[in-house]
């Protein structure tokens, strides 16, 4: 088994389907959950006629949304509109390549796998703008400037949080990143206060980021449906509405996966016990950590009402910006106080 | 919504005006609840102008007031505004009692002022989800209709009605309250202050909808009173205007209750205003339940009901401001003129000046705050 | 500033000047040979343009019938004294040969209500617009011209407002056929 997993073509043929039945089920039955959560948060069922308990729901849904006729409304920009969807799908898809499930558990073990990560799901933006731009729809277009704006804003304080990790580990590898935490819950990043007392700071700016960058609420700018209907999709019907539903659970999942390998220990087990860990507990960690961090997307999502746009804005320019750039320096400070010590006395 | 030709060729000059775009909100958009359109020319995500354009559900109440005798028209009242149904029953029995000298037994009065505070804390519950909704939050919506659920179920058992209540009659009730419904009015009255405290806790004290609504949307009292709003909307702008206590009607006058009043004339204050206002109508409630005269709840009405020469008015404080009727009679059995003043039409009017320069998000925040019922406004 | 019912009063009395604004009642038109059966007995013009109202019966405590040419003048002075423009109202005396157009004031303050009328011919039903003194007017006067057809001299926007934008009809008129 792998013996045949070291050749190349059928490694990678082998995770591409992984990673899409992996994303496919997910996107599926997150929605589910998040409906199931949301009903019991809002005390009521949830969705509970298709299947037991509602598990066939999923389906029901994506043959709804398959039945439907494609409508391209007149004036699109067709190219674009229909592109839109699918560069929307890529990136998550692209991103899982090299997100380590176990410690031999992923596709390319890229030693630059964190630049990678953020070199591509960048492109998630521009999927969303050249979806709402194409669509001739002002709601659209409106959601689109948000969307840059939105993603502009964000993209640096997440990239400051990670940059102090950076300078922590030494390292873009994931797996290596994962790999430093080990020992213990306490020697994960979010808690290694020895560090950087501000990690746990660095934490939260870096899920309020994740939150912003895949557009959940309470960030939901791009489709703030009390505002412009549904935003960049408004104009997308059927399986066109579907894949962008798609794309924003599987942005989801990413975020909450490079929330677990950055701050988490990925598929490091909470103790430092010989029967906790192994080839086999790794996996198990590494979900039960994203999904602790998907609920709690969703618990937010349900719970408090959405941002202003200008409000959103000035939260990164004026307070998630500075507040990375001191916990940037500090971490810098901090590694070289040892050697400054060392010098002077 | 198409960006059609003649939509953006349609500047106030007949041009398109450069720089700016014209966006219809509405008639069908998830912010204005219901057939409500807003015509905002916009620079980007600021609001130059946002004219509301209305009359999409007009039913022309007025006329059918006109056409047919008063028992007729009594239905009518509650489907103008159908979230506080027993308010504007209440000002057209109270209008055509004042015309004709009817009386009513102090029992029907204190009925009816128990059942229009129980319609007002389920309207006061609707507003509150709706906005919370229209704030992106939607859990809220469900809670709130949990506990209107409730009231809607005592009124029910009242007069068979969950939403367009017909229950008031000239001269009185068309039934008495039974056991049932007094009890479970207490319960309701001891059930809602912990959860008014839970909302209090979870939403209003909360940092984005205190961001989303402190500060927006200020309305001034001399906007106000320019424009004729009232309810939460003048009381949100410090002034103490509640027709209650400024024109007595029913035994409110015999009731202690205070008029919540929050000067900082913004969303939030508006906010405050409904929140107060349901603890106030719980305290009505209590104390119309301890005061409830026995007797009988209908008066000597005559057996066809004419209205003198002349014109009466009466009004009511609806859940949304002052809704009077105003009734001209030229003695016959059908009004000569009916005027239906309802509180939305002028609380809506000033919308047009009150966005100017807002950015969208906050106009809809506004919006919502301003607690509009379409029906209501177009009559 | 709150006004007291004898200053309204006064200041009204002044506005009105010495000889009384009633227009003189013209003779009715409708009801004699063509027997127009719906010809309804209209109720007395008051003796005095300015009276004082008995709020528990009528519901409103000041009255005051005004020339269409003081109605501007009127709603200023009721402005002056800080009263709130509460609605606009319009009846048609077919019989008459007169549109009565009402204006009800309320005070946020002082718990004065008071009323302006006013009657215009039901040939040249025109009158000044107030919606330069109170802006909400603005919509009521377009709602009187759509239910009534009056129209309101320099109103900036007279369309119809709950009507459809192409009606040309008043049903609230006597003599409106659908």
């Amino acid at each position: 088994m792998s013996n045949l997993l070291s050749i190349e073509p059928v490694r990678i043929l082998t995770y591409l389907v992984g990673i899409c039945a992996f994303v496919g089920a997910n996107a599926a039955y997150l929605v589910l959950a998040e409906r199931k959560i949301a009903g019991r948060i809002q005390r009521r069922p949830g969705p509970n006629e298709a299947g037991y308990g509602g598990w066939m729901q999923p389906f029901a849904d994506v043959l709804k949304l398959f039945a439907k006729q494609v409508m391209i409304p007149p004036g699109t920009d067709i190219l674009l509109y229909c592109a839109a969807p699918l560069m929307v799908m890529a990136p998550p898809l692209m991103c899982l390549a090299v997100v380590p499930f176990g410690e031999s558990l992923v596709a390319r073990n890229l030693d630059i796998g964190l630049l990678f990560v953020f070199a591509f799901g960048s492109i998630n933006v521009m999927a969303l703008m050249l979806g709402g731009w194409a669509s001739r729809n002002k709601y659209s277009i409106i959601s689109a400037a948000r969307v840059v704006s939105q993603n502009v804003a964000y993209e640096i304080p997440m990239l400051l949080v990670v940059i102090t990790l950076l300078m922590v580990a030494g390292t873009l590898d994931l797996n290596e990143l994962i790999r430093q935490q080990a020992g213990g819950f306490w020697n994960w990043n979010l808690l290694r206060v020895w560090v950087n007392p501000l990690m746990p700071v660095t934490f939260i700016i870096f899920f309020i980021c994740m939150l912003a960058e895949t557009n959940r609420a309470p960030f939901d700018m791009a489709e703030s449906e009390s505002e412009l209907v549904a935003g960049a999709f408004t104009e997308y019907g059927g399986m066109g509405f579907g894949v962008f539903f798609m794309a924003e659970y599987s942005n989801i999942v990413l975020g909450c996966c490079l929330g677990t390998v950055l701050f988490l220990g990925g598929w490091q087990s909470p103790l430092p016990l010989a029967a906790l860990s192994g080839p086999l507990w790794g996996p198990v960690w590494f979900l039960l950590k994203m999904y602790a961090l998907i609920f709690t997307v969703m618990l937010v999502r349900w719970t408090f009402p959405r941002t202003q746009f200008y409000g959103l804005l000035n939260l990164s320019w004026k307070i998630l910006i500075p507040l990375s750039l001191f916990s940037l320096l500090l971490t810098g400070a901090m590694m070289k106080l040892p050697l400054v010590l060392q010098r002077l006395f | 919504m198409i960006a059609s030709k003649e939509s953006l060729a349609d500047g106030p000059d007949g041009q398109a005006p450069q720089e700016t775009f014209i966006l219809n909100l509405g008639p069908q958009h998830p912010a204005t609840h219901g057939v409500l359109r807003v015509r905002t020319t916009m620079d980007g995500e600021w609001i130059k102008r946002a004219e509301p354009v209305i009359g999409y559900i007009h039913r022309m109440h007025e006329k059918m007031g006109e056409n047919r005798t008063l028992a007729k028209f009594l239905p009518n009242p509650s489907r103008i505004d159908y979230l506080s149904a027993m308010h504007y029953t209440h000002a057209f029995v109270g209008a055509v009692e004042r015309a004709a000298g009817i009386e009513v037994p102090p029992r029907a009065e204190y009925i009816r002022v128990i059942t229009s505070e129980l319609n007002r804390i389920a309207s006061h519950m609707v507003w509150w989800g709706a906005l919370l909704s229209d704030l992106g939050g939607l859990t809220p919506f469900l809670y709130a209709f949990d506990d209107r659920e409730l009231i809607l179920d005592l009124l029910e058992g009242l007069c068979g009605a969950r939403l367009t209540y017909c229950y008031y009659r000239f001269g009185g009730l068309c039934n008495d309250v039974d056991d049932e419904f007094l009890q479970g009015t207490r319960a309701f009255v001891k059930h809602m202050p912990p959860r008014l405290k839970m909302y209090r806790d979870l939403v209003t004290d909360n940092i984005i909808l205190r961001k989303r609504l402190e500060g927006i949307g200020p309305i001034s009292a001399e906007m106000c009173r320019k424009y004729g709003a009232t309810g939460p909307v003048i009381r949100g702008s410090g002034i103490a205007y509640d027709v209650r206590r400024a024109e007595p009607y029913s035994v409110y006058p015999r009731l202690d209750f205070q008029i919540p009043v929050y000067p900082e004339c913004d969303s939030m204050a508006r906010y405050l205003v409904h929140m107060a206002e349901m603890e106030q109508s719980l305290r009505i409630i209590e104390q119309a339940l301890d005061q409830l005269p026995a007797g009988p709840v209908m008066g000597k009405v005559p057996r066809v009901l004419k209205l003198p020469p002349g014109d009466t008015c009466y009004a009511v404080e609806a859940a949304r401001g002052r809704f009077m009727v105003r009734i001209v009679g030229d003695g016959k059995d059908t009004p000569y003129r009916v005027k239906l003043r309802t509180p939305c039409f002028s609380n809506l009017s000033l919308f047009e000046e009150a966005s100017r320069g807002m950015i969208l998000p906050d106009a809809l925040a506004m919006l919502g705050s301003l607690d509009l019922v379409i029906p209501d406004i177009d009559r | 500033m709150k006004p007291s019912l004898e200053q309204l009063i006064a200041d009204f009395t002044q506005l009105i000047g010495p000889v009384p604004a009633v227009p003189a009642v013209s003779p009715p038109i409708a009801a004699d040979a063509a027997g127009s059966p719906a010809a309804p007995t209209p109720p007395p013009p008051p003796a005095h343009p300015i009276q004082k109202v008995d709020h528990a019966q009528r519901g409103y405590d000041f009255d005051a019938t005004v020339a269409p040419a003081q109605v501007v003048a009127s709603s200023e002075l009721l402005d002056r004294h800080g009263f709130a423009l509460d609605t606009m109202t319009g009846v048609d005396w077919i019989a008459q040969g007169e549109m009565e157009v009402v204006y009800d004031f309320f005070h946020p303050t002082a718990n004065i209500r008071a009323v302006v009328r006013t009657r215009v011919p039901r040939q040249t039903p025109e009158l000044p617009t107030i919606a330069h003194v109170f802006p909400g007017a603005n919509w009521h006067e377009r709602e009187t011209h759509d239910f009534l057809g009056i129209r309101f001299l320099g109103h900036p926007n007279l369309t119809p407002l709950l009507l459809p934008e192409d009606a040309t009809f008043h049903p609230l008129r006597k003599d409106y056929q659908p």
